[in-house]
C-alpha cells in the first residue's frame, strides 16, 4: 500500500477553492496543538486568537485597518507572481513609499488638505515604484535574480528609514526619540468613522482589488501577465515583451506598496518612526497565495491574515504569549496551503506496493 | 601593528564562517536542483536551538549538535512539501523563512538576556604562540576548521566521487537521471537535509561563537546573503570561500569604520553588506552565458515521476 500522486491533466476548480479552506482548518487545529504545548488551554487560546478580536469593541474596523495594507500589497504581488516576477521586497517598497509620501507631508504641512494629501499619496506611489523599479532594472538589464535583490533592497530601505527619523527628520521637540513630528492635520489620513481608526486606506484597497480584477481578467495586459507566467515560451512566440511585463509588474507592486506605506504612516501611526510595519510586506505574500493570486481572493485572505495580527496582540495581552505567535500562524498556514494546493493538479491514489512501470 | 593585523583577521574569520557554512549547504541542495530560500529561517531555528541547549547544558558541543539537528528537521518540512507534495520551491522556501523567524522568536523569548560561554578557540602549545601565524592558523575556534574541511569535502564529493556525479546529474536533468534509474527524490531529500544541517550549524555559530546571546532575527539577512554567495560562486565550492570571506570582510569593516568615528551615518555603513550583495549579484549575473553554463539546469523545477 502506498500513496501516489497522479496528475489530473487539468487544474481542479474544486480544489483551488477547497485547498485554502482545508489549509485554514488544518492551521487552526495545529495552532490548538501549539497552544497546548505552550501550556495554555487550546479552546480559550483559539477563542482569544481568532474570535475575541472580532467581537471586541471596534473589532471590525480594526480588522479593516490591518487588512487595508495587506490588500493593497497583496493585489500587486498577485499580479507580479502571475507573471513569474518574484518580488519579495514589498516591505521595502512600503517603507520608501512612506518616506516619500511622509516627506512631502513634513515639508509642506500648511498646504490645504485637498492639495497636500493627494500630493503625498502620489509621492508615496512614486517612492514605492522607484524602489521596485530598481529591481526591474537589475533583472532586465543585468539578469540579476529579483528575489535576492528585492530582499536586499528591503534591508537597505529599513536602514534609510532609521537614518531619516534619527537624523535629518528627527523631531527637535521629540525628547530625543527617533521619530519625526506628527503630521499636520492637513497631512493626515482622515478617519472615516468617528471614534475608530478606520481610514481612507480601505477605499483604496477595495478600489485596487476591483481594478486588479479588471486588469487581470478583462485586459490585454492581464492576459499577457498570465501567459508570461504560465507559458513563457508561448508568450515569446506571441511577441509579448518579457522585459516590459517585468517593468509593469514591478511598477504595479511597488506603486501599491508605496501607497499602502503612505496611508499607514499618515493614518494609524501619524508620524514616521523606525517601526512602521509589523511585516505587512511579507504577510502580503501569504495573502497573495491564500487569495489564489486573484485580486478578489486577496480581499478575503487579507481579512484572515489581518485577524492574525489582532489575535497575536490579544494573545500577548491576555495569555502572556509572545506576539511571534502571529508569525507561526502565518508560516504554518502557508505550509498547509502549499501542501493542499498539490490537489489542484494531482489526485491522491492509494495503490498496492507493486512497483509501477517507470516513465519519465 | 602586528597585533592589529591579527585581531583584524580573527574578526573577519568569525564574520565569514557562518556565511561559508550556510552557503556550502545551500550549494549542495542547489546542485541537486533544489532552490531552498528558507536558509534564513533554518539558521534562526538552528541558532535558538543551539543557544537554548548550550545555555541549559553548559555544553557547546551539545549546542552545536542541537543546531544541526534543528536545521535538518526544519529542512524536512521543506523537503516534504516540495519533493513529496510537489509544491513551488520559491513559495515554500519563503514560508520556511517566515515560519522559522516566528518559531525562533517564540522559543527565544525565554532566553533573551541570557549569556552563553563562547565557543573556545583552540590552543596548540607552541604552534598557537607563534606571532601572527599562530593565532591565525592554529588559534581559531573548531568550527572555522570544520567549515574549511566541509568545503573541501563537498568539492571532493561533488567532483571526485560517483555519488557526487549522480547528485549533479539529478540537478542538471532530473528526467534523464530518473530514466537511468537514479532515485531523484531520495537524493534531493538528502541534499536538502544536508543544506538544512549546514544552515543550522551556521545558526549555531551565530548564537554561540559570533555572539554569545540570543536576539530576535539575529542572523540579520545572512541566510539571504548566503543564497547570493552561491550565485556569486557560480555553484563552485572554492569560490564560496572567496565570496564568504569577501562579505565577512565587508561586514567586519563596517563595524571597524564605525569604531573609528568616521563621520558617516552608521546606517549607511550597516547597509554596506546588503548593497554589496546587490552589486556582486549584478556583476556576476550580467554574464548570462557563465550563469547558464554553471547553474544546475533543473534548479527550482518540480520533479514528478509519472507512472
Amino acid at each position: 500500500m502506498q500513496l501516489k500522486l497522479e496528475p489530473r491533466g487539468f487544474q481542479s476548480k474544486f480544489w483551488s477553492y477547497a485547498s485554502p479552506v482545508l489549509a485554514i482548518a488544518l492551521t487552526i487545529v495545529t495552532m490548538g496543538v501549539i497552544f497546548l504545548v505552550l501550556g495554555k488551554d487550546p479552546a480559550v487560546s483559539l477563542y482569544t486568537f481568532l474570535i475575541e478580536p472580532l467581537v471586541a469593541e471596534n473589532g471590525a474596523t480594526e480588522l479593516l485597518v490591518k487588512a487595508s495594507p495587506l490588500i493593497l500589497m497583496g493585489v500587486g504581488i498577485s499580479l507580479a507572481y502571475r507573471a513569474n516576477v518574484w518580488d519579495i521586497g514589498a516591505e521595502g517598497e512600503f517603507t520608501i513609499g512612506a518616506l516619500f509620501g511622509g516627506g512631502v507631508g513634513l515639508a509642506f504641512p500648511d498646504l490645504p488638505f485637498a492639495v497636500l494629501f493627494p500630493a503625498m499619496l502620489i509621492a508615496g506611489v512614486i517612492g514605492g515604484m522607484f524602489w521596485a523599479l530598481i529591481v526591474a532594472l537589475l533583472r532586465t538589464r543585468f539578469n540579476a535574480n529579483e528575489i535576492l535583490t528585492s530582499l536586499m533592497l528591503t534591508y537597505i530601505a529599513q536602514l534609510i528609514l532609521i537614518y531619516m527619523v534619527t537624523g535629518p527628520w528627527r523631531d527637535p521637540q521629540g525628547f530625543g526619540f527617533p521619530q519625526t513630528a506628527m503630521f499636520s492635520a492637513n497631512a493626515t489620513n482622515p478617519t472615516i468613522i468617528e471614534g475608530t481608526r478606520l481610514h481612507l486606506g480601505i477605499f483604496f484597497a477595495l478600489a485596487a482589488a476591483a481594478a486588479g480584477w479588471l486588469l487581470l481578467t478583462r485586459s490585454l495586459l492581464g492576459f499577457q501577465l498570465r501567459v508570461q507566467g504560465f507559458a513563457p515560451r508561448a508568450a515569446r512566440f506571441a511577441g509579448f515583451k518579457e522585459n516590459k511585463l517585468v517593468w509593469t509588474a514591478l511598477a504595479l507592486t511597488g506603486g501599491l506598496a508605496g501607497l499602502a506605506g503612505t496611508l499607514e504612516v499618515t493614518g494609524p501611526i501619524g508620524q514616521l518612526t523606525p517601526q512602521i510595519s509589523p511585516g505587512y510586506g511579507y504577510t502580503a505574500i501569504i495573502v497573495a497565495f491564500l487569495g489564489r493570486l486573484h485580486p478578489i481572493g486577496v480581499v478575503f485572505a487579507a481579512l484572515l491574515l489581518g485577524l492574525s495580527y489582532l489575535g497575536g496582540e490579544a494573545a500577548q495581552i491576555e495569555l502572556a504569549l509572545p506576539s511571534a505567535v502571529t508569525g507561526i500562524f502565518q508560516g504554518v498556514l502557508l505550509f498547509y496551503l502549499l501542501g493542499c494546493d498539490t490537489l489542484i493538479l494531482y489526485r491522491l491514489r492509494i495503490r498496492s506496493s507493486r512497483p509501477a512501470a517507470v516513465r519519465a | 601593528m602586528d597585533f592589529q593585523y591579527t585581531s583584524f583577521i580573527l574578526s573577519v574569520v568569525i564574520a565569514s564562517t557562518p556565511l561559508l557554512l550556510a552557503a556550502t549547504g545551500e550549494l549542495v541542495a542547489e546542485r541537486a536542483g533544489v532552490l531552498n530560500l528558507g536558509v534564513e529561517g533554518m539558521m534562526l531555528v538552528g541558532a535558538i536551538a543551539a543557544f537554548a541547549v548550550a545555555v541549559t547544558t553548559g555544553s557547546s558541543t551539545l549546542g552545536i549538535l542541537a543546531g544541526v539537528g534543528a536545521g535538518v528537521l526544519t529542512s524536512l518540512i521543506f523537503a516534504l512539501l516540495t519533493l513529496s507534495f510537489l509544491s513551488n520551491q520559491v513559495a515554500t522556501g519563503l514560508a520556511l523563512t517566515i515560519f522559522g523567524t516566528g518559531l525562533s522568536a517564540l522559543i527565544g523569548k525565554a532566553y533573551v538576556g541570557m549569556v552563553v560561554a563562547r565557543l573556545p578557540q583552540i590552543h596548540i602549545p607552541g604552534l598557537s604562540d607563534i606571532p601572527f601565524f599562530g593565532p591565525v592558523f592554529f588559534g581559531q575556534d573548531v568550527l572555522v576548521y570544520v567549515s574549511f574541511a566541509l568545503v573541501a569535502a563537498v568539492y571532493w564529493f561533488l567532483f571526485r566521487t560517483h555519488a557526487g556525479l549522480v547528485l549533479r546529474a539529478v540537478g542538471n536533468s532530473h528526467d534523464a537521471a530518473h530514466a537511468i534509474g537514479f532515485p531523484v527524490i531520495k537524493i534531493r531529500y538528502l541534499a536538502v537535509m544536508f543544506g538544512g544541517g549546514m544552515s543550522g550549524l551556521a545558526g549555531a555559530y551565530m548564537a554561540i561563537a559570533y555572539n554569545t546571546s540570543w536576539s530576535e532575527g539575529m542572523t540579520a539577512g545572512r541566510g539571504w546573503i548566503a543564497l547570493a554567495l552561491v550565485v556569486f560562486a557560480t555553484w563552485r565550492p572554492f569560490w564560496l570561500v572567496v565570496g564568504a570571506y569577501l562579505f565577512g570582510s565587508i561586514m567586519y569593516l563596517s563595524l571597524y569604520i564605525q569604531g573609528f568615528g568616521v563621520h558617516i551615518p552608521s546606517q549607511f555603513i550597516s547597509a554596506l553588506p546588503y548593497a554589496s550583495t546587490v552589486v556582486v549579484l549584478v556583476a556576476i549575473s550580467r554574464d548570462r552565458k557563465r550563469i547558464r553554463l554553471n547553474a544546475p539546469a533543473s534548479l527550482g523545477k518540480t520533479f514528478h515521476a509519472a507512472g
